[in-house]
């Protein structure tokens, strides 16, 4: 039973980074829009996204189903307490959503509109994402009271700065993807845009890591008074490696290079991150342990999944499979 | 009635579905209309077909995307606002949501990338075989909601313990008592919805002389198709009647306006249910005819409300107005499916000007149909959220009203702009914009934007 526990809160770990991996360029392709004046470099950029984003979003829809289904206490004091945050940020995605669908079907002037409300929407999901991640880091304070932690407040110094944090770090996701997505000078734009975006995201890391350990001491410790401190060491050499080689990517326009360093410095991230959460699920106040559902569900989850993920991992690849390659022209339906 | 959280999370999470269910309906519809339109087409490879699957395509996109993102709000509103509703029933309808984006959201959204911008990317067989999937993905998808929401009418398969339900016995929990009638009542109220726009678009261009090749077959396709689901829908919702009368009998009592138990119970056409002294005002009746319907007895006997006490009793008006208002628009959509069943006889279809107006103002018949279809069904069965075990009261999240008053607010706005405007507007704007019929289109399906 504590190893379905594991495996689940690990599933809905890979679920969110899925989620953040693939949506996270789609939202920083719309962070990145500004910076392309062009009309026809804009319509190009939209429908290098287009045919993919329907999915990429369906991961997060995943993580909540598998957050409800496997740990239901935490689902269900996590969402209330973060009320404010979600709901901007679920509206946000919403209205993204439905202006991604409506720029398509606009003209001229009308369709710049859309552009500016696509872009705020982007930003504001985004900053919200990153909020929930800090308030994470953070650690709840207060005790649940009515399944909910009445007294906490997610709105702190850490936690906005985490939040424009990621913005860069879409940013940087986005435009290194649509690198790999066009040609000429769209292209040369966006090797700049990157390049700054990688900075900022290098100043933004560095400042988080230095300031974890001030906000929170429980992380303090896991990090360094575990005595795991020399092969956690290896964490931050890995990202620091793959900034090294993003930047000489970008420099020396080697197209796929920054997309996939900029994965591993997520990848790295994320998993530095899930260490200092575990076993927590809810920190510092409930374990995985704690909030997991019950055997029998666990057990029907994962026969579903055990089944189900590898098919859908499958053709999640297939249809970027079918749509690999340089967008050329503006596609629509 | 005082404002406080459970007020406003209701008034939300109504608000809410009731804008998210129109888009997943209308998909359902559509995408069985686009699976036979282009097994049509791979069969007899007549053109018209394609063009036919182009245009709906188009509807069939700007949809889905709605639906996608406003259930991505639904799904994370049960926690937000109902946090003693997914603590104590997490175990059980967690699982069948995560199977639900296991099973079919991702087929869904993987494959629908394929069938709206694949047509020159994939060969025509593997491109018809996206479109089957995205059609099992959307039909697969609507039976796992509608196992978890039937599971709360009648919760089968869980055994209550320290507060949260654990399950007993999957199959149970799955196929609970009432999801098959249920889940075919909904499958079939999308289809004829959709098929009523359908209808309602080609009579439109048919009016306006114009696209009347392409009108013509969709408008008699669709009838024909119509001619089968109406009817069976009426079988299918008499059954659904009786299940319910069944397993909640409180809900057939508000529905019908039965206050005190009885047998041999007359068909209340049309009333005033007072709720405060129990009893009907200027009621039309039909003898027996209530006990017919819901028993299949001429002297059966139904339940009345007073059998439970006060508190337990859901507000009646609401169930009884929904429940005869659907019924009343689907007697007003089986009169349209019989005209034109005789107009097709006298060979008058498409020249007849009243029927055609009729067509195009029933239009939207279907969604206010399934609007008030599931109105009954979910104010039938108040108060409880998951029948007689939690009362919706007690399930709302102790979060700070402003928040919750907040989210309301932009969810109105938000909701009422987008789609309550702007996906009319665009709707509208494909529809009046018309199907491309030239032929180089339909070799060349990525036409350009803009200029």
């Amino acid at each position: 039973m504590d190893y379905l526990a594991a495996g689940w809160i690990s599933i809905i770990a890979f679920c969110i980074l899925m989620y953040v991996l693939l949506d996270g360029f789609t939202l920083g392709m719309g962070i990145i829009l500004p910076f392309i004046r062009d009309q026809h470099q804009r319509h190009i950029l939209f429908s290098a996204v287009l045919p993919t984003w329907d999915g990429n979003q369906t991961w997060l829809v995943l993580s909540g189903a598998s957050l409800y289904g496997a740990f239901p206490l935490a689902f269900s004091i996590i969402l209330p307490t973060l009320y404010f945050p979600l709901f901007i940020m679920l509206i946000a995605l919403l209205f993204r959503g439905v202006v991604f669908e409506f720029r398509l079907k606009s003209k001229g002037t009308e369709t710049d509109k859309w552009d500016c409300l696509f872009v705020f929407a982007c930003i504001v999901a985004t900053f919200m994402q990153g909020l929930v991640i800090g308030t994470f880091v953070n650690g709840f304070v207060g005790s649940v009271k009515d399944m909910i932690i009445p007294a906490y407040n997610w709105l702190t110094p850490f936690s906005v700065f985490t939040g424009i944090s990621l913005v860069f770090g879409y940013a940087l996701l986005g435009a290194t993807r649509m690198i790999i997505k066009t040609e000429h000078e769209l292209q040369e734009r966006l090797y700049n845009i990157a390049k700054f975006a990688l900075f900022c995201v290098w100043v933004a890391l560095v400042i988080i890591s230095l300031w974890t350990p001030f906000v929170d001491e429980f992380t303090k410790n896991k990090w360094f008074h575990s005595g795991h401190t020399a092969k956690l060491a290896i964490l931050p050499f890995i990202t620091t490696l793959s900034f090294i080689a993003c930047a000489l990517g970008l420099f020396f326009k080697r197209e796929r290079v920054p997309y996939w360093t900029a994965v591993i410095i997520f990848c790295c991230t994320s998993f530095g991150f899930g260490y200092s959460m575990w076993p927590y699920i809810i920190p510092h106040i409930v374990t995985v342990w704690q909030a997991a559902s019950s055997h029998g569900s666990l057990v029907f989850m994962t026969i579903g999944a055990s089944i189900m993920l590898p098919v859908l991992l499958g053709y999640t690849w297939y249809s970027y499979h079918i749509f690999r390659g340089k967008v050329t022209d503006v596609i629509e339906y | 009635m005082t404002i406080d959280v459970a007020l406003i999370s209701r008034l939300q999470f109504a608000f809410t579905m009731s804008s998210h269910i129109l888009f997943p309906s209308f998909s359902i519809g559509l995408a069985l209309f686009l699976a036979v339109m282009e097994g049509f087409y791979l069969k007899t490879k007549n053109s018209q077909y394609l063009t036919i699957c182009k245009f709906w395509s188009k509807v069939f996109a700007l949809t889905f995307g709605m639906g996608i993102v406003s259930g991505i709000v639904m799904e994370f509103q049960l926690g937000t606002n109902w946090n003693s509703f997914t603590f104590m029933v997490g175990s059980v309808l967690g699982p069948l949501f995560t199977y639900e984006v296991l099973t079919a959201f991702f087929i869904e959204a993987g494959f629908l990338g394929v069938m709206l911008f694949g047509w020159n990317r994939v060969g025509p067989k593997l491109h018809f075989f996206s479109t089957m999937l995205v059609l099992i993905g959307v039909v697969i998808s609507a039976f796992w909601i509608l196992s978890a929401n039937s599971w709360m009418q009648t919760p089968d398969g869980a055994v209550l313990k320290n507060g949260q339900f654990i399950v007993t016995d999957w199959k149970e929990v799955i196929f609970n008592r009432s999801v098959i009638p249920r889940y075919v009542h909904m499958l079939l109220a999308a289809w004829v919805t959709t098929g009523f726009v359908i209808l309602g678009t080609s009579a439109y261009y048919l009016l306006q002389q114009k696209h009347l090749e392409f009108s013509k077959k969709c408008f008699s396709v669709t009838l024909a198709a119509l001619f089968i689901l109406v009817p069976a829908q009426g079988f299918v919702g008499d059954e659904v009647g009786v299940e319910i009368h069944k397993d909640q009998p409180i809900k057939t009592a508000a529905m019908e306006g039965v206050w005190h138990t009885q047998s041999g119970v007359p068909l209340v056409l049309f009333a005033i249910p007072d709720q405060e002294n129990e009893t009907n005002y200027w009621s039309i009746e039909i003898p027996h005819f209530a006990s017919v319907l819901n028993t299949h007895q001429w002297n059966g006997t139904l339940v009345g409300l007073d059998t439970v006490p006060k508190a337990d009793r859901p507000f009646v008006a609401l169930p009884f107005f929904s429940f005869r208002i659907m019924v009343g628009l689907a007697g007003i959509m089986l009169v349209i499916v019989l005209w034109g069943a005789y107009l097709f006889v006298r060979e008058r279809l498409y020249d007849n000007k009243w029927y055609l107006r009729a067509c195009l103002s029933s239009a939207p018949i279907g969604f206010i149909a399934l609007w008030f279809g599931w109105i009954t069904a979910e104010t039938g069965r108040q108060p409880w959220i998951v029948y007689n075990v939690l009362k919706t009261d007690d399930a709302v999240s102790k979060v700070d009203l402003n928040h919750v008053l907040l989210s309301f607010a932009l969810i109105i706005l938000v909701y009422g702009v987008i789609f309550g405007y702007f996906y009319f507007k665009f709707l509208f704007k494909v529809i009046a914009a018309g199907p491309i019929e030239n032929p180089k289109n339909s070799d060349q399906p990525f036409s350009y934007m803009g200029h």
